[in-house]
């Protein structure tokens, strides 16, 4: 097992909403996040999933420190990255980076390719012309574009070439760690398998680690090492992704797993949900919930834990007494 | 990058206005204050004076050609006070928000509650009237449509990814505001700004015709036409030159607001092969 860099403990994120009353009255607090604990080990894919709202985004910008956590510490090489003595935003970006998922808004319209590479570049103390153009060309050649097209503006590309663009600029500081917010979801599916594999030859060219969040499964399975499944804030199945798309054992996961298209539906009577192996025996225990039903965002989750059923595979389930 | 025809007849009705007041000791044919002659008082144009004469027997045309230095600094530097109040009050509370937003936007409320004019005519009366009151009035009143279309512009670009990538590549506020919303809203502050230019003008019109803006003799297209109004019948040129002169430079300044505003819009900009 490799020494984690990124250690994410018990994270709870909540913020103050107005209940709409008259003078402020009636704020309640929303639970975003809910006690989310992992690791990220070196050159390891990481993904997050689940649907809208459920704290996945809200974890990422937690990361990145553009969103102050509640509660919780997250750790980058042993060095906590939030509370008092959290690095500065110039320590920070050196060690994680973040892919975007709109290229359209990703890219200032007013800088060109260059500019938008050298600027964090001299940011950071680069400042011999040279160095720059060797590294700005080095990145471009990584990400796949010429270093012609570095003088022309975002709006003169398309949504792959901009997403390209978007991923030279994260890798530019040489982070350890990428972020990717739904990495392919905004593109074309004729350019997605080609982003995809950008990613992959990128994470094992320079060693990288990824986070990502998605809710596209064919990419998570596609390209994820571990896989977290979250709900309501809380992890509810963690596992390698064999465990999760081979043998899921939270309702919510296999719901996942079977909303997945399956182009050999026609040729398999049995609907997906039924082709998947049954649940593992669970020593007799429930699970929390079966996340079929909308939670209450404003009150906090009903106390379960996190059961490992195999090896590196846990389940949340309702607390043993 | 095509600019259209209004670009260009905005840009030549400025160009107009700003050669005439940068030229005027040397092309005009006489002195704008000096040369009164009550002998020649309400003469129409002719080959000597080309615009007429006035009341006092002064070049209508000479004087239109230095009331263009008035109106034209009285354009250019209250603009300036304006789109810099306008634009740091204006990016700063839709970048940070909170009580610093909350603030800004009482005093812009307050500010677009209070009639602009009247605002300028109380800050001239508290300075007295010239040319440096003036600048002062017309800068301090009219910087509250810049800053909220600033505010709201921040506002929706602050979401945009490349903010935020922006903040993970380790770039400090200001550096941020500087360098990626401020490039992105500089088209309709620019266009705030000469349509600006147009009503600053009118307002220097304005303050002057009721006495408070530029002193007699010294002219000022809107001093002109106070002094115009007992002859207007009499001697009609000597309102209309004045008049014609305002028209166009403010039709000048907002053709060319408009042609700006096209051209510096990056969807519109190819690059140069």
């Amino acid at each position: 097992m490799t020494a984690s860099l990124l250690e994410v403990d018990d994270l709870h994120v909540r913020f103050s909403v107005s209940g709409g009353g008259l003078l402020g009255s009636g704020r309640r607090m929303l639970h975003a996040v809910n006690g989310i604990s992992f690791k990220l080990a070196k050159g390891e894919c990481l993904s997050i999933v689940g649907e809208s709202g459920c704290g996945k985004s809200t974890t990422a910008l937690a990361i990145l420190g553009l969103q102050e956590p509640t509660e919780g510490t997250i750790r980058y090489r042993g060095q906590p990255l939030t509370g008092t003595g959290a690095p500065g935003r110039m320590q920070r970006a050196k060690a994680v980076q973040m892919v975007f998922q709109d290229p359209y808004a990703s890219l200032n319209p007013r800088q060109t390719v260059r500019a938008s590479l050298a600027a964090p570049l001299r940011l950071h103390g680069i400042t011999a012309a040279s160095e720059i153009a060797d590294r700005i060309e080095v990145m471009l050649g990584n990400v796949g574009l010429t270093p012609e097209q570095a003088l022309r503006y975002p709006h003169e590309f398309s949504g792959g070439q901009r997403q390209r663009i978007g991923i030279a600029r994260a890798l530019i500081l040489e982070p350890e760690i990428v972020v990717l917010d739904e990495p392919v979801s905004a593109l074309d599916v004729s350019i997605r398998a080609q982003i995809i594999n950008l990613l992959l030859d990128l994470q094992e060219k320079l060693g990288l680690a990824y986070l990502m969040i998605s809710h596209d499964l064919s990419v998570v399975e596609h390209m994820s090492d571990r896989v977290l499944v979250m709900f309501f804030g809380q992890v509810v199945e963690e596992g390698g992704w064999r465990d999760i798309f081979e043998k899921p054992a939270h309702p919510y996961t296999r719901r996942l797993i079977a909303a997945i298209p399956d182009p050999y539906a026609e040729q398999n009577p049995l609907r997906q949900q039924d082709r998947l192996p049954g649940v593992p025996p669970l020593d007799g225990r429930g699970f929390a919930s079966d996340c079929s039903t909308a939670p209450d965002v404003f009150s906090a989750p009903a106390r379960s834990e996190l059961v490992e059923i195999a090896l590196g595979h846990r389940v949340r389930l309702v607390p043993a007494d | 990058m095509r600019l259209g025809f209004n670009f260009w007849l905005g840009a030549g009705l400025t160009a107009l206005v700003v050669l005439a007041g940068i030229l005027a000791p040397w092309i005009a044919p006489f002195d704008p204050v000096l040369d009164a002659d009550l002998m020649n008082s309400e003469l129409p144009p002719d080959a000597t004076f080309w615009f007429g004469t006035d009341g006092q027997g002064r070049d209508v045309y000479t004087r239109i050609l230095y009331g263009a230095q008035i109106s034209l600094t009285v354009g250019v530097v209250s603009q300036l006070i304006n789109s810099i109040i306008g634009v740091t009050l204006g990016m700063t509370a839709g970048y940070w928000g909170g009580w610093w937003d909350d603030l800004v936007n009482g005093v812009t409320n307050v500010m677009l509650a209070i009639p602009s004019l009247i605002f300028a005519l109380a800050v001239m009366a508290v300075l007295g009237p010239g040319l440096p009151s003036l600048l002062v009035a017309l800068g301090l009143t009219n910087w509250s449509w810049t800053c909220r279309i600033a505010r709201s512009s921040t506002l929706s670009l602050k979401s945009l990814s490349y903010v935020q990538a922006a903040q993970t590549l380790g770039y400090g506020d200001l550096r941020i505001m500087f360098t990626q919303i401020l490039p992105n809203i500089m088209g309709p502050i620019l266009v705030m700004a000469t349509l600006g230019m147009g009503s600053a003008v009118l307002s220097e019109a304005a303050l002057s015709f009721l006495g408070l803006g530029i002193q007699p003799p010294f002219p000022s297209w809107g001093s002109m036409l106070t002094d115009a109004r007992q002859l207007i019948q009499l001697a009609p040129w000597v309102a209309i030159f004045p008049g014609l002169a305002i028209f166009l430079s403010v039709l000048g300044f907002n053709l060319l607001g408009d042609g700006l505003r096209d051209s510096l819009d990056p969807h519109m900009r190819t690059r140069n092969p």
